[in-house]
């Protein structure tokens, strides 16, 4: 069966839904951060990535230097890559050079895994539907959390800033709680982090980097994954 | 430096990323080591990203510490994402009322 766009956009509505939701928590910090509504919005509508985008803001609100914001992005993102090398086997002969350019800035975790597990080849127009869907509320979903965040008085405003680190827990929690080998990651990393919060001071993208790279790294050499996992 | 700026390296690095393995790269890659490093990379990033920085989320102390409780126990059942987010602002919400 042809996977035409519309089809993408159908498998993309759950995704749509869930953006709507983390983006709604990214532009309710991104206010909170000094960011203005308009600055949010375009943030989410040219990158497209939860976690690259939080860390972003935390760059753009402690001034941090574009050479930290370039590899804070290279970091978190670098997922992306291998993602992209996967699906490249996936795709129909139909995805010409130009069509890749295109469909390659909506590769994300979600639009990743449901293209992936496709049975019939990927055509361009399928991750076109997917990618349009999602974007939509990805970027409508940070514009309405930021004009929230504008207007809504502090007392609400501070409370929902807690909504995207609890969306976070949401993700890691319960893979953690099945997976001892991520739960070991995540604890390496949680340590480091309070120690760059408290004890070795260090810039907020920098931090993010090592604590990832340390943690990354160490359950890679003690814990390698075998294909079937992942 | 202008906010723009930063926006603008944000997005040409993370496109990038995405574009150039899609476009030119036809092979898998073989390396365990590389496979098993970037599966641990979202867990990393997303944990480091929130601890401790979830304390200081709501500006005060004890609505963020309940709040994260909260997005813990949730989030440890398995609630589905919007559930968790909303309880544990809801949670902090009425905490700072009551201080």
């Amino acid at each position: 069966m042809k996977l035409t766009f519309l089809k993408g956009v159908i498998h993309g509505f759950p995704i749509f839904l869930g953006y709507i939701s983390v983006s709604f928590g990214l532009g309710i910090t991104a206010v909170s951060s000094g960011l203005s509504f308009v600055e949010a919005t375009v943030i989410s509508a040219t990158n497209l990535t939860s976690a690259g985008q939080a860390a972003g803001i935390e760059i753009i609100a402690s001034m941090g230097s574009l050479i930290e914001m370039a590899l804070t992005q290279l970091i978190i993102n670098l997922r992306y890559a291998l993602m992209g090398i996967s699906l490249s086997q996936k795709l129909d002969n139909s995805f010409s050079v130009p069509c890749r350019v295109i469909a390659a800035f909506g590769i994300t975790d979600e639009i990743f895994a449901i293209s992936y597990s496709q049975k019939s080849s990927v055509t361009p127009n399928y991750m076109f539907g997917m990618i349009f869907i999602s974007w939509i509320g990805w970027t409508g979903g940070t514009l309405v959390g930021a004009l929230a965040g504008s207007f809504l008085p502090a007392v609400i405003t501070g409370a929902l800033g807690i909504m995207l680190y609890a969306m976070f827990v949401a993700i890691v929690v319960p893979v953690a709680r099945e997976n001892k080998k991520v739960l070991f990651a995540v604890m390496i990393s949680i340590i480091f982090s309070v120690i760059f919060k408290y004890f070795i001071k260090l810039s907020a993208g920098f931090a993010i980097i090592i604590c990832a790279v340390i943690a990354s790294t160490v359950a890679a050499l003690i814990f390698p994954v075998s294909e079937v996992e992942e | 430096m202008s906010i723009a700026l930063y926006i603008l390296t944000m997005a040409v690095v993370t496109y990038l990323i995405r574009m150039i393995p899609f476009t030119v790269f036809r092979r898998k890659i073989k390396s365990v080591f590389i496979r098993s490093f970037l599966y641990y990379v979202p867990y990393s990033v997303l944990s480091a990203m929130t601890f401790p920085a979830i304390f200081y989320s709501t500006g005060e102390f004890y609505s963020a510490l309940l709040g994260t409780v909260t997005a813990l126990i949730l989030a440890f059942f398995k609630k589905p994402l919007i559930v968790v987010a909303l309880s544990s602002a809801a949670v902090a919400l009425v905490v700072t009322l009551i201080i």
